[in-house]
């Protein structure tokens, strides 16, 4: 068998709802039915026919190729299989993703990962603001899971945020953890102003460069036993050698004490 | 059946199913692991009265740990899930929330009961979980740091009360004939010795002359009491020692058992070994019958 893939022709004139494209939504379905599939494009539908030339028969592994930003909501509420993006995806990529496993190769738009409950998520390039976040109004962002960026992400990471995992690479923007609930943000690079505004809970692992808010009160230098298991696990997922090893002792600030001060900041005491 | 001129009573020991846990205490330095561990397991031989039944299984390699620092893997037994819920969050409580340096993981699979679910509300507020691996770690505040404690650990159906009797000339060539059998068992995974150095020399019945005594002492196997009750001690038996087994499974008390018959036999009549007994109830209680004489077949 060989992954089920759709090549993009050419990229549409304004952004499609490509969430149909996932695994569990095309499984059982013929070459032929997968073509007939109508996909939104503005205000008129089209088939996946005339977007994308369709190949392969595995349905646990989709692989969309020439993707580009058009693609908005490719892998969202996924719950099974791998979904490979060559190129860019746009806005909402793996939304409420529940299982499974979503590599881009290129850059991702806003809304990456927001609201998924579980599965992995990895983007090759860059990833616009708020990924792993809450959808405006919703209380809570992501619930669990796995997102690695290799690039630089956006602003309002992890916004309300209350489980899992968010790896980055290189710099975030600003407000990173913005009412972040729970779970575990790590940056590699320079972050933007106001990181863990309004934190409740959760901790902020910071590596690079970093201004902390007034709100966040020095707790000391601490050597942290929960940073070698996590630091087990990242390397047992392979992959991340770039983010490791993490530091064997932290300065913790905790805060944000304008909503309770649960939370940490650790940065890196060796700096 | 007679092994290195060691006669091997034509008798079985009987056991009984148990739950049993294992836990995983690391700490900076192996000393306070085990520290913590001796501690937890302290006034834990039998379920008589001590609530559970536990012993240290064996070190553990900082490669063997979770968090890379040197660890005792303990095993607690009991009568029931209840009983042992209770008694994993008293001791882990007690033992090794309060012990400098450590932490605690689940050591083994199964259905989950509370190990830091419940320790955590020691951190008054100030306590953290994390969800590393699909597992829930509770980081607890405490004075040295932190108290790292995974959430649950699994909880088994296990084997309790395996054992058997060194019948000696002498308290001196009793015991180190023990001894020896404690040595070769504690190599065995998934079983410990609760007693004393992992040997009784209580052996008890069930019931006695008192009321509200469940148990008493093994009058047919005292020696001091040969002519006094119905004995089951020949003239040149001077001391018997007994050792009890528990295991997470019924092959981890058989290979335990096992090892520990064949060191006895292994020092023979020259040293004083007489007699290799066991303790039943006639086998209507038990589910777990270990015939001494197929163990050393």
């Amino acid at each position: 068998m060989t992954a089920l893939t759709l090549r993009l022709r050419e990229s549409p004139p304004v952004s499609i709802d490509a969430s149909t494209l996932s695994p569990p939504r095309l499984a059982g379905l013929t070459r032929a039915r997968i073509e007939a599939l109508e996909l939104e494009l503005g205000n008129r539908s089209v088939r996946v026919g005339e977007l994308f030339d369709v190949s392969g028969d595995d349905w646990d592994n989709v692989v969309v190729e020439n993707a580009t930003e058009r693609l908005m909501h490719l892998g969202a509420g996924m719950e099974t299989g791998t979904l490979e993006v060559h190129g860019d995806a746009g806005a909402y990529l793996g939304s409420g993703m529940r299982a499974g496993r979503i590599s881009v190769s290129g850059n991702a738009g806003i809304f990456a990962g927001c609201e998924m409950e579980s599965g992995t998520i990895e983007i090759g390039g860059n990833v616009g603001d708020w990924l792993g976040a809450a959808l405006p109004g919703n209380k809570q962002g992501m619930r669990g899971g796995f997102i690695h960026v290799r690039g630089h992400a956006g602003d309002r990471v992890a916004d309300r945020m209350r489980r899992g995992v968010v790896l980055i690479e290189r710099n975030a923007g600003a407000y990173l953890g913005s009412c972040m609930l729970a779970g575990t943000v790590i940056v590699k690079g320079g972050i933007g102003p106001q990181p863990g505004f309004g934190l409740k809970r959760g901790t902020l692992l910071l590596l690079g460069e970093s201004r902390l808010p007034e709100t966040f009160n020095d707790c000391g230098r601490h050597e942290l036993l929960f940073l070698t298991l996590l630091e087990r696990e990242l390397r047992a997922r392979g992959g991340l050698e770039a983010l490791l090893p993490l530091p064997r002792c932290v300065r913790r600030y905790c805060g944000d004490l304008a909503t309770g001060g649960k939370g940490e900041i650790l940065l890196d005491a060796a700096r | 059946m007679i092994v290195n001129g060691v006669a091997i009573d034509d008798t079985f020991a009987e056991a009984f199913g148990m739950r049993a846990t294992r836990i995983i205490i690391t700490a900076l330095e192996s000393k306070w692991a085990l520290h913590a561990a001796n501690t937890a397991t302290g006034f834990a031989t039998s379920v008589i009265a001590c609530g559970c039944e536990a012993g240290i299984e064996r070190e553990l390699t900082p490669e063997e740990t979770p968090d890379g620092r040197p660890g005792v893997a303990i095993l607690l037994f009991a009568v029931s899930s209840k009983e042992l819920a209770k008694q994993v969050e008293r001791r882990v409580g007690q033992c090794v929330l309060t012990a400098p340096t450590t932490a605690c993981f689940a050591g083994m699979e199964g259905e989950p009961i509370a190990l830091g679910r419940n320790l955590r509300f020691f951190g008054d507020g100030f306590q953290n979980s994390k969800m590393i691996g699909g597992r829930r770690y509770w980081r607890v505040p405490v004075m040295d740091g932190e108290f790292l404690c995974e959430e649950t650990t699994g909880m088994v159906k296990a084997v309790g009360g395996g054992n058997f009797f060194v019948l000696a000339r002498s308290q001196r060539e009793a015991l180190a004939a023990v001894e020896a059998a404690i040595a070769a068992m504690r190599r065995v995974r998934g079983a410990i010795m609760p007693f004393p150095g992992g040997i009784v020399r209580s052996g008890s019945k069930v019931g006695s002359k008192y009321k509200g005594l469940v148990a008493s002492t093994n009058d047919a196997f005292c020696p001091t009491l040969r002519g006094a009750t119905r004995s089951e001690l020949t003239p040149e038996v001077g001391t018997v020692l007994e050792i009890v087994i528990d295991g997470v499974t019924d092959s981890d008390v058989r290979e335990a058992m096992r090892s520990g018959l064949r060191a006895v036999c292994d020092l023979g009549m020259s040293r004083g070994i007489l007699r290799i007994s066991a303790g039943n109830y006639g086998g209507k209680l038990g589910q777990y019958h270990y015939k001494l004489r197929e163990l050393l077949a």
